[in-house]
């Protein structure tokens, strides 16, 4: 049944201040609502629950992408266009950059938030992958105060996180220390654009003759909630690329994995490509690292 | 509960409307029913299809996503605004010479689509307008006559991006 918007209280606070008062004042009663792309979905087809809304669109305190010395932070009200558009997270989180291009289509870029994509936890979103490979925090505020969690720690079950009912989730910090690291992202859909992910692959790796010293991995869509593969990731630490390593690791991921069947693929076919493309993944830093 | 209506000003295609609308109503419905602009079409009614498209402040959007108080102050351009007292815009133009409209429906999405990728890029590549109209379904004439004439729009060289923004009506 069609949304009816006469049932549903909107507001627009004109500060993140007001907001996080007003969070405080009731929490758990409001619902904030950022660029709208998966809530506005819901109101349309007449799910949407939620019936008082506060709006996150326009808190300029949200939209912002700053660089120091050592780490990258961004708002979590800046939209997918400003992250595509980004030169800064171009050349420093090429992996974050090109998951913005390829969410949705040109007009959800212009409008949906990495808060928005990180605290809706769908298990498909297209930016979890790579904020958990650069190893992110997230940085949760309220009107008591700000806290920072690792994003490892953020999604805690299906569309479920670590937020309390007063928080909003205000910026994502990645460390930029990953210059020289072999990074890979891919994600496997029905088509580039609009598709949401049958599974998506996220790696970062450091070599150090042949050994790997360092390796974080994290996929969309094998799990409940975008999340690392930390059972695949034991199974390469320190090794030696090879052969067997790569057979080891991917029989790590397989016993990992948890994807389910739903509408857009099935477990064994999530499985199965889950693998390949963590075979690709160490085939080219393998390659990579012969020719050096 | 039923939610009161507000004041919502935006600027339409040059033109200052005041409406009074319950803030969570769709900008499509507030364009279509409020303000009878028709052009915008409700195809999904999810974000998928891009029959909706408008730009707002510049940014390609769907309409049908935004939430009209997320829109007071906005200024928006919709498929009526483009053409200039009368003369159709180039992409308007070229969408009748290479037969990039059969049924209509996808049109006015994917000509606001097109502008959008023009007034950043006016010379793109075919990828670049594939991906520019990657959110734009068509299910009838297919795309391909659709991009020849977003090419040929391109090629024209009667864009204007600078004054194409608003035509005051």
């Amino acid at each position: 049944m069609r949304g009816d918007p006469h049932v549903h209280e909107l507001i627009a606070p004109a500060s993140l201040e007001a907001v996080l008062e007003l969070l405080a004042a009731a929490p758990g009663q409001w619902t904030p609502i950022a660029g709208g792309t998966e809530l506005m979905v819901a109101h349309a087809a007449g799910r949407l629950t939620a019936t008082r809304l506060v709006s996150l669109w326009g808190l300029s305190e949200l939209r912002f992408i700053r660089s120091d010395v050592d780490s990258i932070s961004i708002g979590a009200g800046t939209t997918f266009k400003d992250l595509r558009t980004n030169s800064t997270v171009a050349s420093h989180l090429p992996l974050l950059a090109r998951a913005s291009a390829w969410i949705g289509s040109i007009a959800n870029q212009s409008r949906a938030t990495i808060g928005g994509n990180l605290v809706n936890g769908s298990p498909a979103a297209d930016s979890s992958p790579a904020l958990l490979v650069y190893d992110a925090e997230v940085e949760l505020v309220s009107a008591r105060g700000s806290r920072r969690i690792p994003y490892a720690d953020f999604h805690t079950g299906y569309k479920r996180n670590a937020m309390m009912e007063d928080e909003l989730l205000f910026a994502v910090h990645i460390p930029l220390r990953f210059a020289e690291h072999r990074q890979y992202l891919r994600k496997v859909g029905t088509r580039r654009a609009m598709a949401i992910s049958k599974v998506a692959l996220a790696a970062c790796a450091s070599l150090e003759d042949g050994v790997i010293r360092e390796i974080r991995l994290a996929a969309a869509s094998l799990a409940a909630f975008p999340a690392r593969l930390y059972g695949t990731e034991a199974a390469l630490q320190n090794r030696t690329l090879s052969a067997e390593t790569v057979e080891r690791a991917c029989l790590a991921l397989l016993e990992e994995a948890k994807p389910i069947d739903d509408i857009r693929s099935t477990a064994e076919y999530r499985r199965q490509v889950a693998r390949n493309l963590l075979a690709e993944f160490l085939m080219q830093i393998g390659t990579e690292a012969a020719t050096l | 509960m039923t939610s009161p209506s507000r004041t919502i000003r935006l600027t339409v295609n040059g033109r200052n409307c005041s409406v009074q609308a319950p803030p969570m109503k769709r900008l499509l419905d507030v364009l279509r029913e409020d303000l009878h602009l028709t052009g915008a079409k409700e195809g999904c009614g999810e974000g998928e299809c891009g029959s909706c498209s408008v730009r707002m402040n510049g940014d390609l959007v769907n309409s049908c996503l935004v939430p009209v108080l997320q829109a007071d102050g906005a200024t928006i351009l919709t498929v009526e605004g483009l053409a200039d007292c009368g003369k159709l815009h180039p992409l308007q133009q070229a969408f009748l010479n290479c037969g990039g409209a059969q049924c209509g429906i996808c049109t006015p999405g994917m000509l606001m689509a097109a502008s959008q990728l023009l007034s950043i890029n006016p010379h793109p590549t075919i990828a670049e307008i594939r991906e520019g109209l990657a959110g734009n379904l068509c299910r009838c004439t297919g795309f391909i006559r659709i991009f020849e004439s977003v090419i040929a729009a391109a090629a024209s060289g009667d864009l204007h991006p600078q004054s194409e923004t608003i035509h005051a009506r």
